[in-house]
């Protein structure tokens, strides 16, 4: 089964429209220069609402820790059972963080501490998302 | 009746100070239902709505009060369980019973407008439309108290639990991710303190050594805390103690969480009255005051909370709450911190610092002596782990310590203080109680 889609909203639009276009666009603030995903309405960090735009980062980072689903809620991944998902932090700010499958990594080899880039994947008509694969 | 939209209840903050109705308000009764597994879809006297007039009637005998004398009813109406999608689902859609089930309020959900009608609480001034969890509502009531909106108080806290998988349906059957899903549904992440507690904790393992399976002898007297609690699923289900070889042996849900490391949804409700001091001397039982409550509410920095936020968030919470009750970790003789999913709870213990636990020192302290009996009755109560998801036995345990009415379960250390919770790392509350005023 496929995985489940997004459903962008008017916050997150301008994100997975950069998604869909193979680019990582996160929300940047001009103010204070911190990054923010998921997007907000506000900089978390200095609360400016005008500041917030959109910078696209290069999608390194590495794995910090990692689960595997094996008895999960979610009914499209059922058969996916059992998976792989991994934290990876982004190697432009740590403190933002993404899940990831790890597609190509098999179940329970997650090397924790690789370095990991970002690739997108179909899992709708015409909606990417973004997955990070290990990359040494 | 008191408008409460407005009410600035809450203690979420540093720099308070010593809580300025402390020990002057008390909790005087408490009652709990049978624990069901799950509502049985047909027996109408053991509806949630049943159940929690049940705990209230038991609740009300307890401390020896009359429904005429209840002028406050705190009940949470949104923690179901079962096949739903979520905490505030309904039932089904299908034909509704004769009243007073001619709706959802009483049978899957029970608010407090249903309370007071079912009990004919003919004198309450004070019932919030929306209120929080247990953790946040114990905080409502004694500060509600405290500010005279109230003097004699309900807290319910019903718990459902309906037939199928847990959350297999509703929106994570669903084939897209909206809202905050979108950021966590795509990779497998249908959201919960499951998910939100295990990756901290494997940092946790990784940076202080240890591994996952250390949490057995935690897991493992809970259960025997449990099996000691007369009211609770396990001990009224003959159900058998957990052993090492159960816990090493059981299936992972989210490896390495096992199926041991979580709670069982049960159908259930609790309720305690709060009142005043000066009440609760003239009531049936011996006064267990409210040295403080304290809350808490932190945005996580980005996709997933990681072990450096839920430390801080957890220091956080200590700090205010030692402050708002003038005590100090040594002081705290009772502690029966939440257990939900066993991964979350040595982030609380740590940053209390309960018995000189301190960062790192979890896993060596649940290896050493931690039942009732010893130097170092950790959890005395047996949490949900040992007493099925009811998110009450914290307090229950609390309070039976204090009154020294905790039968097999009565510590042989001091029990004159107490602190207890109901809450997540990130958001909740904490309640200190006393068994003198000061």
């Amino acid at each position: 089964m496929p995985k489940v889609i997004p459903a962008p909203d008017e916050l997150s639009k301008p994100f997975w429209d950069g998604v869909n276009k193979k680019r990582l666009l996160l929300q940047n603030c001009a103010a204070c220069d911190a990054y923010q995903y998921p997007p907000r309405e506000t900089c978390a960090t200095c609360g400016s609402v005008e500041s917030l735009g959109w910078k696209e980062v290069r999608g390194r980072g590495h794995i910090s820790s990692y689960i595997v689903i094996e008895d999960g809620r979610l009914d499209r991944r059922m058969p996916d059972q059992p998976y792989n998902l991994a934290v990876v932090t982004l190697d432009e700010d740590p403190g933002i963080n993404f899940y990831s499958n790890l597609p190509g990594t098999p179940v329970h080899q997650v090397p924790v501490g690789a370095a990991v880039e970002v690739f997108f994947e179909e899992v709708g008509p015409g909606q990417l998302i973004h997955e990070w694969r290990v990359t040494r | 009746m008191t408008a409460q939209s407005q009410y600035r209840w809450r203690r979420d903050k540093e720099g308070l100070g010593v809580w300025e109705h402390r020990g002057k308000v008390a909790v005087a009764g408490y009652g709990h239902s049978p624990v069901d597994r799950r509502w049985d879809e047909t027996s109408m006297d053991q509806t949630l709505g049943a159940y929690s007039i049940l705990a209230c009637q038991k609740a009300m005998a307890d401390a020896g009060v009359t429904p005429d004398q209840i002028d406050g009813v705190i009940c949470c109406p949104t923690t179901i369980a079962g096949a739903s999608g979520g905490a505030a689902s309904n039932w089904a859609p299908r034909p509704f019973f004769d009243p007073p089930y001619d709706s959802e309020w009483g049978l899957t959900r029970v608010n407090a407008q249903w309370l007071i009608k079912q009990m004919n609480l003919r004198n309450v001034k004070y019932a919030p439309a929306s209120a929080p969890t247990i953790g946040e509502m114990v905080g409502m009531a004694s500060q509600a108290v405290g500010d005279g909106l109230c003097t004699t108080c309900l807290v319910i806290y019903p718990t459902g639990n309906l037939t199928g998988r847990y959350r297999r349906g509703g929106e994570n059957a669903e084939d897209y991710a909206k809202g905050e899903r979108q950021w966590t549904v795509p990779w497998g992440n249908h959201g919960g303190n499951d998910f939100i507690n295990i990756f901290p904790h494997n940092e946790y393992c990784l940076k202080y050594g240890g591994a996952h399976d250390d949490l057995a002898p935690f897991v493992i007297n809970q259960h025997r805390n449990g099996l000691m609690t007369p009211w609770g699923f396990n001990a009224t289900h003959d159900v058998p103690q957990l052993t090492l070889e159960d816990y090493v042996t059981s299936r992972y849900i989210l490896n390495p969480l096992r199926l041991w490391d979580c709670d069982r949804p049960v159908n259930a409700s609790a309720a305690y009255l709060f009142t005043t001091a000066d009440r609760a001397r003239e009531m049936q039982q011996p006064p267990v005051y409210v040295l403080n409550h304290s809350q808490h509410n932190f945005k996580q920095r980005s996709t997933q909370p990681m072990l450096d936020e839920i430390e801080t968030w957890t220091d956080f919470a200590a700090r205010q709450m030692y402050e708002g009750s003038g005590l100090s970790a040594g002081d705290v003789d009772i502690f029966n911190p939440y257990d939900g999913y066993s991964t979350m709870t040595q982030f609380y213990l740590e940053a209390f610092q309960w018995h000189g636990v301190k960062r790192g020192d979890a896993f060596a302290f649940y290896a050493d002596d931690i039942r009732v009996e010893g130097p170092h009755p950790f959890s005395s109560g047996g949490g949900n782990l040992g007493n099925g998801r009811t998110r009450t036995s914290m307090y229950t345990d609390s309070i039976e310590q204090l009154r020294g009415t905790a039968g097999r379960r009565q510590v042989k250390v001091r029990a004159e203080t107490a602190l207890c919770a109901f809450t997540t790392p990130s958001s909740g509350g904490w309640l200190m109680l006393g068994k003198y005023p000061s």
